[in-house]
């Protein structure tokens, strides 16, 4: 129990930091990396929770589908930007 | 500068919440809340006295093993019909913007597949098709179901764009799987109303709790969402990833 604890308390102080990162961060594309490391990281913290149904939401829609999405927008603004 | 601020509203808000629910009458401290004025109780016994026992209990409240399915798809279907519309008005609102009615190609990605690749993806496209169809199929008895197992579908459609560059799937039979799959979901629900007392009632016996053929009109309707989000967001991929022919 008191091992679970310890990891919940590292897990949540590493989410805090990637999205504090994934805010402040510059370049658009990190920025969308680091919100797909925070979902990859809470499907995580879900499994600890004891919310499967969750988690498993979160895996394929959070860290795969919306990061692909945000990856392809990004090209598509950049391909724009260089005509 | 600003990022300090950002800091410090953070830290006040965060703050704010925890002070605004600390002593809340209306928020009960934990092992504090009288449970059987909760709903959840109810939904989490299946409204029996006696245990719900996996593999046993024979037609309970409301048939699915996992709770999370009979909650969402049996007693609360409903609103799981308005987050299926929601999803059908910002996939419809993706196709206003980026689709159009005239010749449209794949958009060109800076690198080029290569052989190896194409043949592994299609080797794994199989094996994430059939985890989708297995996590939709036995959504009431295991966690995941219409939602994750859809999106799973189509994350194995977007693995095939990804990996081919001139793979392109044939979205009109996507439209009217996806549109099929949506109809049907009222027309249950209507045959609900006919058959029974109200919409959504599940009037197929419920049968006994694990087995694969249970809980009545529940992975009927699993089976539909999956579909009908898969086609949805495989369509939404499409989309993303075309662009209207140069002229």
């Amino acid at each position: 129990m008191i091992m679970l604890d310890y990891i919940m308390l590292v897990l949540s102080i590493l989410l805090l930091v990637i999205a504090f990162l994934a805010v402040s961060e510059k370049s658009l594309i990190k920025s969308v990396i680091f919100l797909s490391a925070l979902s990859m990281l809470s499907v995580v913290a879900f499994v600890v929770m004891k919310a499967p149904d969750v988690a498993l939401t979160e895996a394929v829609i959070g860290s795969g589908l919306v990061t692909a999405l945000f990856v392809f927008t990004l090209l598509s603004i950049k391909k724009e930007e260089s005509k | 500068m600003k990022k300090l601020l950002a800091f410090v509203l953070t830290i006040g808000l965060g703050l704010l919440i925890i002070f605004a629910l600390d002593a809340n009458t209306t928020f009960d401290d934990f092992g504090f809340a009288n449970l059987a004025e909760r709903v959840s109780t109810r939904y989490i016994t299946k409204g029996s006295n006696v245990d719900i026992i996996f593999g046993q209990t024979l037609e309970p409240e409301s048939g699915p093993a996992n709770i999370v399915t009979s909650i969402v798809v049996d007693y609360r279907s409903f609103d799981t019909l308005g987050e299926v519309t929601v999803l059908f008005i910002s996939a419809l609102g993706v196709a206003l913007l980026l689709g159009s009615a005239g010749a449209q190609k794949r958009m060109e990605l800076n690198f080029k597949p290569n052989f190896m690749l194409r043949v592994g993806s299609r080797a794994l496209f199989g094996i994430i098709i059939m985890t989708g169809v297995y996590v939709t199929l036995h959504g009431h008895l295991t966690p995941g179901g219409g939602f994750p197992g859809g999106a799973m579908i189509a994350s194995a459609m977007l693995l095939l764009y990804l990996a081919d560059d001139e793979f392109r799937a044939r979205i009109k039979g996507f439209k009217i799987l996806e549109s099929i799959a949506g109809s049907l979901y009222v027309i249950i629900g209507l045959l609900g109303l006919v058959v029974a007392t109200y919409f959504l009632q599940n009037f197929l016996p419920n049968g006994t709790v694990g087995d694969l053929l249970s809980s009545g009109i529940v992975p009927i309707i699993y089976i539909l969402i999956g579909l009908k989000v898969g086609s949805e967001i495989s369509g939404m991929i499409d989309n993303f990833l075309t662009e209207e022919e140069a002229q």
